[in-house]
C-alpha cells in the first residue's frame, strides 16, 4: 500500500512508525466528586512523577537539551505553582482542573514579561500537558523521545514540538496536514531530515508499521516487500555516498559559477558550514548577540564575535546584516512601544535608525573586526523600503569605512525599485520568506493564512525577476537569503530570474549544489519563465517540476 | 526571623540563570526563605515565583529568613544576590 504526499528534498528513509499523541483537551471545569485531601493527593504525587519522567528524559539526552528539561523539571516541582494548585484544588476543582489553571496563569504572567522569560512560556504549557496526562493516565502529548529511531507522523508540527526533536532519532518526517511551506517543511530543509507532507491517511498507520519515506516523489511505501525493502536501502547508501563526496563550488551544467553560501546564526556554526562547502556567508544575523540582554553589547564584545567568525572564513566573502529586530524579535531597549502591526511597524532599519548610535555601534565593530581578518567582509541594511533609506545606510557604512554595503530586499516597494536602489547599493541580498509575506500580505507566523506564505508565488517572483534585471543591467550582485534557495528547484528558478548567489543554512547545501549541476543558464531561464506565466504557487511548482522531469 | 536588605548586581536582573542559582540555593537552605520587593513576597525556592517578581538591576529586595542559622543563610544568599552572574 502507498500514500501520496508532497516531498521535501530529495532524500529517502526507512524504518518504523510512531505516531505523534494528540494535544489533550482543555480539563472540564466540573466539581470535583472526590474530597479535597485526595485531590491534593493527586495532584502532588502527579507533579512529582512528571518532574522525574522529566529529569530522566534529560538524563538520556544530556548536552543543552538536558539543561532544558533540567529547568522544566524545576518548574513542576516548584512550591508556588504547588501552592496555587492547592489553593484552586481547596475552592472544589479537580487536581487536573487546579493545575491546568496554575499554569495557564503563570503562562500568561511570563507572556506578559518580555525576552527571555517570555520565550519560556512555551516550556510551562509542555509540562502542564505532561502533569495533566500523568493524571488523565494517558500518553504525554509532544514529541515522542523512545529510546530508538523513528519514522514521525503527525497532523502537523508546531514550532515547540520542533525544538524538542531529537534529530539523532528522527530518520524521517511525515504530516498528514500541512503543505510544502508548512513549518515542518521548513524544518525538513534547514536539517536536511527527510520528509513528506500532507500525506492524505498518514495518521492511520498503526506505530510500529515499517515505511519508506521517498520524498523526492512525496510516496510512502507502507509494508514494504523485500524487493521494494533491498531497493530502498541501495537508494539510501548511494545518497549517503554522495553526501560525504566532496563538495565543490556552486555551478550550473554550463560551468556558470553560482556560489553557494551559509545563513548563520551565530559564530557557532561556521566550522560545519564549511565542512559541509559553503564558500562563504550569505547572511550572518546578528540578533543573537542583542537577545536577552537590557542594553546593546559594546563596540568591543561585538568585535570579539564578529572576528571569531570571520576568521573561519579567511578570503572568503561573508555578509553581516545590520541588527534585525522588530515584529517577531522585539529587543526593549530599540522599540517597547506596542504596535498593532509589528510587521509593519518601527523595525529593521527603521528601529535602528531611529537608535542610531547602535547601527555606528555595529558597524565600527564589523569594521574593526574587518581588519584582524582576511575575510572579504560586506553589510546590509534589514527591511529597507525606500531610495532614501538605501542611501542612509550606505552612507554611514561608508563613512565608518565599510567598502561593501547594501541592502535586503524585502519589501516590494524596494524590489520594484531596484533599478534606483542598485545604483546607490553595492548589491542586493533578497529575503524571500519576508518578501513573500509583504507581498501576499499574510503574516508568516500566523498558521490561518500558513497557505499564502509560498514563495513560488509567481507575483513574488516577478518581484525577484525586477531585482535580477537591475542587477545584470548595473553588473551589481543579487543574492537570495531565504528559505526559497534551500528548495532545489526553486533555486533553479531563482538563478533564471537573476539571482548570483544563494545562501542557504548549511544543511540544505548539498542538495541544491547537486540541482543546479543539472541545468544550463538558458535550462534556468525557461524555468523562470514557466514559473512567472503560471496563475498560482501551485502552478508554477507543478509546471517547472514537469518540465525538469520531462 | 533574620531580614536583610540587598541591591540586585546582575546586570540583567533576576532572570533566568542568576534566578535559577539563588532559587536553588534557597531550596538547599533547609529553612523557609522569602525574598520581597516592593509589597509582593515570594517562597525564595521557588523560581516561577521570584521570576514572577520581575527583578531588575539594581533593584533592592528584602531576604527574610526563619531558623537558626538565619544569619549564616542570609550571608550566602545576600552573596548570590549581590554577585554580578551575568558577567563574563
Amino acid at each position: 500500500m502507498t500514500f501520496q504526499g508532497v516531498g521535501i528534498g530529495r532524500g529517502m528513509a526507512m524504518g518504523t512508525v510512531l505516531q505523534m499523541p494528540a494535544p489533550l483537551p482543555e480539563p472540564q471545569d466540573a466539581p470535583s466528586t472526590l474530597s479535597v485531601d485526595a485531590e491534593k493527593e493527586r495532584a502532588a504525587v502527579a507533579l512529582a512523577a512528571t518532574a522525574a519522567g522529566i529529569r530522566a528524559r534529560g538524563e538520556r539526552a544530556g548536552g543543552s537539551a538536558k539543561d532544558v528539561l533540567e529547568a522544566q523539571a524545576f518548574m513542576a516541582e516548584d512550591p508556588t505553582l504547588s501552592d496555587d494548585v492547592k489553593a484552586r484544588i481547596g475552592t472544589g476543582k479537580t487536581a487536573e482542573r487546579a493545575v491546568f489553571e496554575a499554569f495557564a496563569s503563570f503562562r500568561d504572567l511570563l507572556v506578559s514579561m518580555s525576552g527571555y522569560m517570555g520565550e519560556r512560556a512555551t516550556d510551562l504549557d509542555d509540562v502542564s500537558q505532561r502533569v495533566v496526562a500523568q493524571l488523565q493516565g494517558v500518553e504525554a502529548p509532544g514529541v515522542p523521545d523512545p529510546d530508538h529511531q523513528f519514522v514521525l507522523v503527525a497532523r502537523d508540527l508546531a514550532p515547540a514540538d520542533t525544538a524538542l526533536l531529537n534529530l539523532d532519532k528522527v530518520l524521517g518526517l511525515i504530516t498528514s496536514d500541512g503543505g510544502p511551506t508548512s513549518h515542518t517543511a521548513i524544518l525538513a530543509r534547514e536539517k536536511s531530515i527527510v520528509a513528506a507532507v500532507g500525506v492524505a491517511g498518514a495518521l492511520e498507520i498503526a506505530n510500529g508499521t515499517t515505511v519508506i519515506v521517498d520524498a523526492s516523489t512525496g510516496t510512502i511505501t507502507v509494508d514494504p516487500n523485500e524487493d521494494e525493502r533491498f531497493a530502498a536501502k541501495m537508494a539510501i547508501q548511494e545518497r549517503a555516498s554522495l553526501a560525504n563526496a566532496p563538495a565543490g563550488p556552486g555551478r550550473l551544467a554550463d560551468d556558470t559559477e553560482i556560489p553557494l553560501l551559509a545563513n548563520l546564526g551565530s559564530a557557532g556554526g561556521a566550522e560545519e558550514a564549511v565542512e559541509l562547502g559553503a564558500e562563504g556567508v550569505g547572511l550572518f544575523r546578528t540578533e543573537f548577540l542583542f537577545l536577552d540582554s537590557a542594553q546593546a553589547p559594546t563596540v568591543e564584545e561585538q568585535q570579539s564575535q564578529y572576528s571569531s567568525l570571520f576568521a573561519a572564513f579567511p578570503g572568503k566573502k561573508v555578509v553581516v546584516r545590520a541588527l534585525d529586530a522588530g515584529a517577531d524579535k522585539p529587543l526593549s531597549f530599540l522599540n517597547d512601544a506596542p504596535e498593532e502591526n509589528p510587521a509593519l511597524g518601527l523595525r529593521g532599519l527603521r528601529a535602528l535608525r531611529a537608535n542610531e548610535q547602535i547601527l555606528r555601534d555595529q558597524l565600527t565593530a564589523i569594521r574593526n573586526a574587518e581588519a584582524e581578518n582576511t575575510a572579504d567582509v560586506w553589510v546590509m541594511a534589514p527591511m529597507v523600503s525606500t531610495l532614501e533609506e538605501t542611501r542612509y545606510f550606505t552612507s554611514i557604512a561608508r563613512e565608518i569605512g565599510l567598502k561593501t554595503a547594501g541592502v535586503m530586499i524585502e519589501v516590494p516597494s524596494s524590489a520594484l525599485l531596484a533599478d534606483r536602489i542598485l545604483v546607490d547599493a553595492d548589491f542586493a541580498s533578497i529575503g524571500t520568506n519576508d518578501l513573500t509575506q509583504y507581498t501576499l500580505a499574510a503574516d508568516r507566523l500566523l498558521g490561518s493564512v500558513a497557505s499564502f506564505q509560498d514563495p513560488w508565488h509567481p507575483a513574488v517572483l516577478r518581484l525577484v525577476g525586477e531585482v535580477g534585471k537591475a542587477g545584470a543591467a548595473l553588473g551589481k550582485p543579487v543574492g537570495i537569503c531565504g528559505e526559497a534557495a534551500a528548495d532545489p528547484l526553486l533555486a533553479v528558478v531563482l538563478v533564471g530570474l537573476g539571482a548570483t548567489s544563494l545562501s542557504m543554512s548549511p544543511a540544505a547545501l548539498a542538495d541544491v549544489r547537486a540541482e543546479l549541476r543539472l541545468y544550463t543558464i538558458e535550462q534556468a531561464q525557461h524555468f523562470a519563465e514557466l514559473a512567472l506565466k503560471a496563475n498560482s504557487a501551485m502552478e508554477a511548482r507543478a509546471a517547472v517540476s514537469a518540465s525538469a522531469s520531462s | 526571623m533574620a531580614e536583610r536588605t540587598v541591591t540586585i548586581a546582575s546586570t540583567h536582573g533576576l532572570h533566568a540563570r542568576p534566578a535559577s542559582i539563588f532559587t536553588q540555593a534557597a531550596a538547599k537552605a533547609g529553612v523557609p526563605v522569602q525574598l520581597t520587593k516592593g509589597d509582593k513576597s515570594v517562597n525564595a525556592a521557588s523560581i516561577l515565583g521570584v521570576i514572577s517578581l520581575g527583578i531588575d538591576h539594581n533593584d533592592d529586595v528584602v531576604l527574610s529568613v526563619e531558623g537558626d542559622d538565619a544569619d549564616a543563610v542570609l550571608d550566602e544568599l545576600a552573596a548570590l544576590l549581590t554577585t554580578d552572574h551575568d558577567a563574563a
